[in-house]
């Protein structure tokens, strides 16, 4: 195995006006090769955003595996990691966001309760 | 790759660490291929010991490096470095060393559901593949218990990543903070069984001592004891204290004391040229003078001459000597002699060698004189105090600089014991004493208690300063040091 999936949701065209950026998601997700916990991440992640974020979100799978030198820049430690890149500020959670209530608090898309 | 490690009989491989003293303990360096666990409280100087081994690796064996600095940012480590001899920035830019700092927050990081540490294999796999490394160093790793919650994740992929090391064939370091139950914090002692080194770093009447000990080496034999080291300019080196490498050749020029009659007890030659001198002796006895007759006769032969004063200012000594007829004041005009003055203060030993070491390389001097030494280095029983000592006069003789140490007593110079640990570092030593018997004039006496290498005169001489002539007198026989009847 070894052609990671990069997995793009982009609703938004690139040719029309980008949209607020406070509306707008961007999300990077961090793997090292399709592992269990890597799909789960994904999956979980995809679910998570179209419940809440439907239409305002791009995801984006960096595998670690094929772009090592990615690693360094946004400081991952732990894999799964997935970035909040946008909105700012910047947010990380790790794991494979199987509690979704701690990565909608992680994601400010909840308040902690 | 076959691996001996199970297999005692085999010597275990070594990688030199480059660090003097410790490759002698080790009987050669660090296990070659495996991790080596060093632990020791904050500042004790582990970081730095894991560097200089990067280091040496780059410069000396071809073995690029690769440092995962958990702690600090690359800026700040090469900085912290920087200032003790290593300048990791050339190394960087030569493709031979990479630092990547990993930064870990808790306060930024949720955990969301099970993950493993893969982002640190990458990143260091990434690292020794970009630059084909042979040594690591992970400094700091027991801050992700810091930034972490999942211990039992952490603990599996800890030992999963030494195992990674050893699979790679890389010599690892490993630095750990000092726990208090166990050896380092978190235990990492569990997981790296090949070598232990534990540093440590204690201040005792302001004396900073550090000491490295060898907790555990498997498949070699090593010291156990617990030696003292230093860190200076050059970084950490550390002197076993029965294995002294006296490397230095012996001269066997001789070079005179500036006092012929001096000269005559000691073959009639005076000093061996780079030997070190002690001369001690109470207040007021002499000593500042045979210093400066030493200077002055070496500036007279057109060499020169570094005074280390840490009592008198440099005007003062010049005052003193001229009434004596001692004329140095026209050596420092020259050149060939100059004055260092400060006052011992609570700057620390480690910083007074590494001012008087830096000065003496700079300016070169053939004779060096320090006047007393008692104020830099009081409490001569500690072990650190001896070694850093030692330290100066091996500093000196291999550059052949001959050395002239006062030392100022309280009791008599002849209570051997009180100096006893001063004088075996010595090639010559000279006691200076009062004789102040019965109603005749107090006298001074001057015996050369012991001069290696020479038949020097046994005798105790009277000593005589007046102005423009210091010469030795008759022979002062059975007439006990007057301080040792007073007191």
């Amino acid at each position: 195995m070894k052609s990671a999936k990069k997995v793009s949701h982009k609703p938004v065209s690139k040719k029309r006006p980008a949209p607020k950026n406070s509306d707008f998601w961007e999300l990077r997700l961090y793997i090292a090769g399709p592992t269990p916990n890597s799909i789960a991440a994904i999956d979980n992640l995809r679910k998570i955003c179209e419940d809440r974020l439907q239409g305002r979100y791009r995801i984006e799978v960096v595998d670690l595996l094929e772009k090592p030198q990615l690693a360094k820049g946004d400081q991952i430690v732990a894999i799964p990691t997935l970035v909040r890149k946008l909105p700012a500020p910047v947010k990380k959670i790790i794991g494979n966001l199987s509690k979704a209530e701690r990565a909608l608090v992680g994601l400010d898309l909840q308040p902690a309760s | 790759m076959a691996r001996n490690g199970s297999n005692a009989r085999i010597p275990v491989p070594k990688a030199p660490s480059g660090i003097q003293g410790l490759d002698a303990i080790t009987n050669g360096g660090l296990p070659r291929g495996r991790t080596t666990l060093v632990v020791g409280s904050p500042g004790c100087g582990k970081t730095l010991l894991a560097m200089q081994f990067l280091a040496h690796g780059v410069l000396n064996h071809n073995e690029p490096g690769v440092c995962l600095q958990f702690e600090e940012t690359a800026e700040k480590l090469a900085a912290n470095v920087r200032s003790l001899g290593l300048n990791l920035d050339q190394f960087i830019r030569r493709k031979k060393l990479l630092v990547d700092h990993i930064r870990i927050d808790r306060n930024e990081i949720e955990e969301t559901g099970a993950y493993n540490l893969d982002g640190i294999f990458i990143r260091l796999g990434h690292a020794v593949q970009s630059i084909n490394a042979k040594r690591v160093v992970l400094d700091g790793i027991e801050t992700l218990f810091a930034g972490l919650s999942e211990e039992a994740v952490l603990r599996s992929e800890l030992r999963r990543l030494f195992r990674w090391l050893d699979e790679h064939n890389l010599t690892a370091i490993v630095t750990g903070e000092r726990g208090d139950r166990t050896l380092s914090r978190h235990g990492l002692e569990e997981y790296i069984a090949d070598c232990v080194i534990v540093m440590d770093h204690r201040i005792t009447n302001q004396i900073s001592t550090r000491r490295l000990r060898i907790v555990k080496y498997r498949g070699s034999s090593h010291g156990t004891d617990e030696y003292p080291f230093l860190i200076d300019d050059d970084g950490i080196s550390l002197i076993p204290i029965t294995g002294l490498e006296l490397t230095h050749t012996a001269v066997k020029e001789r070079v005179s004391t500036g006092i012929p009659a001096l000269d005559e007890m000691m073959e009639g030659k005076g000093f061996y040229r780079g030997s070190s001198v002690l001369v001690s002796g109470r207040a007021g006895t002499g000593k500042s003078t045979l210093a400066a007759k030493f200077a002055d006769a070496a500036c007279g032969r057109g060499k020169s001459c570094l005074y280390f004063a840490f009592e008198e200012s440099p005007s003062q000594i010049i005052r003193n000597m001229a009434s004596v007829g001692i004329r140095l004041e026209r050596w420092v005009r020259k050149g060939s002699l100059k004055f260092h003055a400060t006052r011992p203060t609570s700057a620390g030993l480690e910083a007074h060698l590494a001012v008087m070491q830096k000065l003496i390389a700079d300016s070169k001097p053939d004779v060096v004189i320090v006047d007393p030494i008692t104020s830099i280095f009081s409490g001569w029983d500690t072990l650190g105090t001896k070694l850093m000592f030692t330290r100066l006069i091996d500093f000196l003789k291999v550059r052949h600089i001959t050395s002239m140490f006062n030392h100022l007593t309280l009791g008599s110079a002849d209570q051997t014991t009180a100096h006893e640990s001063v004088s075996t570092l010595m090639d010559t030593w000279i006691t200076v004493t009062d004789h102040n018997h019965g109603d005749g004039e107090p006298k001074r006496g001057l015996l050369v208690v012991k001069s290696r290498g020479m038949a020097h005169s046994r005798e105790r001489r009277e000593l005589v300063v007046s102005k423009g002539k210091i010469t030795l007198g008759g022979v002062l026989r059975n007439h006990a040091p007057s301080q040792e009847v007073v007191e």
